[in-house]
């Protein structure tokens, strides 16, 4: 039953296994109990979920009260398809340890790509 | 209340709807990398909208770059107006005649 028809509600989404994605491009999962105009939310059993290519690993993190200005998307999990998805859950330590190469090959790569940019620009103001 | 009325009228039509280049993406001194960061472009049936624009869906698809894995098992979503960029629509759903005229009310009303 829709209390406003035609209104992007979030009511009838509480007590719904949810995948929250947050401005910092964390990913929570949880069940929403409690709303607000400023999509404010209470999840509860939430878990963090952290992706590194195909595999991904889950913190628990109990009750989460997330600002509604920090929500990107919210998101109903199908509770038939989350069985069957293509990826593999590892242990918290592994996700980690991937998660850190990652941002460290990131890092390596940005870094690159300063210097490049630094020798290119250091090349046309010879020729000035 | 101009674009949330046009909205309301294309509910049932399928949109994408491209969100914004995240500004606190992998917070911290590092520079923010554009091919990582959190810009998605997600496709699907517009169920509704509401005054601030927040915009639900359903039957979503995200729309490259598939680099969200996590959206795999998420079919319908509840998007908020705030982190909207753009949202493309179907050309032969809009009738910018219509819409043109409505603006210039809108004006009219606002100016009042």
């Amino acid at each position: 039953m829709n209390y406003m028809p035609g209104t992007a509600s979030l009511i009838e989404d509480i007590d719904k296994k949810h995948l929250v994605l947050l401005r910092d491009g964390r990913t929570l999962i949880g069940f929403l109990r409690s709303i607000d105009q400023f999509a404010n939310l209470v999840l509860h059993q939430t878990v963090e979920r952290i992706h590194v290519g195909k595999k991904y690993g889950d913190i628990p993190r109990g009750i989460f009260v997330v600002r509604g200005e920090n929500v990107v998307l919210l998101g109903e999990i199908d509770l038939e398809k989350e069985s069957d998805t293509p990826l593999q859950q590892v242990s918290i330590e592994e996700i980690l340890e991937e998660q850190r190469v990652e941002q460290q090959t990131r890092l390596e790569a940005e870094k690159l790509k300063v210097q490049a940019l630094k020798d290119r620009d250091d090349e046309a103001t010879a020729f000035s | 209340m101009l674009f949330y009325s046009f909205f309301k009228s294309l509910v049932g039509k399928d949109v994408v709807v491209e969100l914004k280049n995240d500004l606190s993406c992998h917070t911290g001194k590092r520079r923010v990398d554009m091919d990582s960061c959190c810009r998605i472009a997600i496709c699907g049936t517009l169920h509704s909208v509401d005054q601030y624009l927040n915009i639900k869906l359903t039957d979503i698809s995200v729309t490259d770059p598939e680099k969200y894995p996590h959206m795999l098992s998420v079919k319908n979503c509840f998007i908020r107006g705030s982190v909207v960029r753009y949202v493309q629509l179907p050309a032969d759903e809009v009738d910018t005649q219509l819409l043109q005229d409505a603006a210039r009310k809108e004006a009219l009303q606002q100016k009042q």
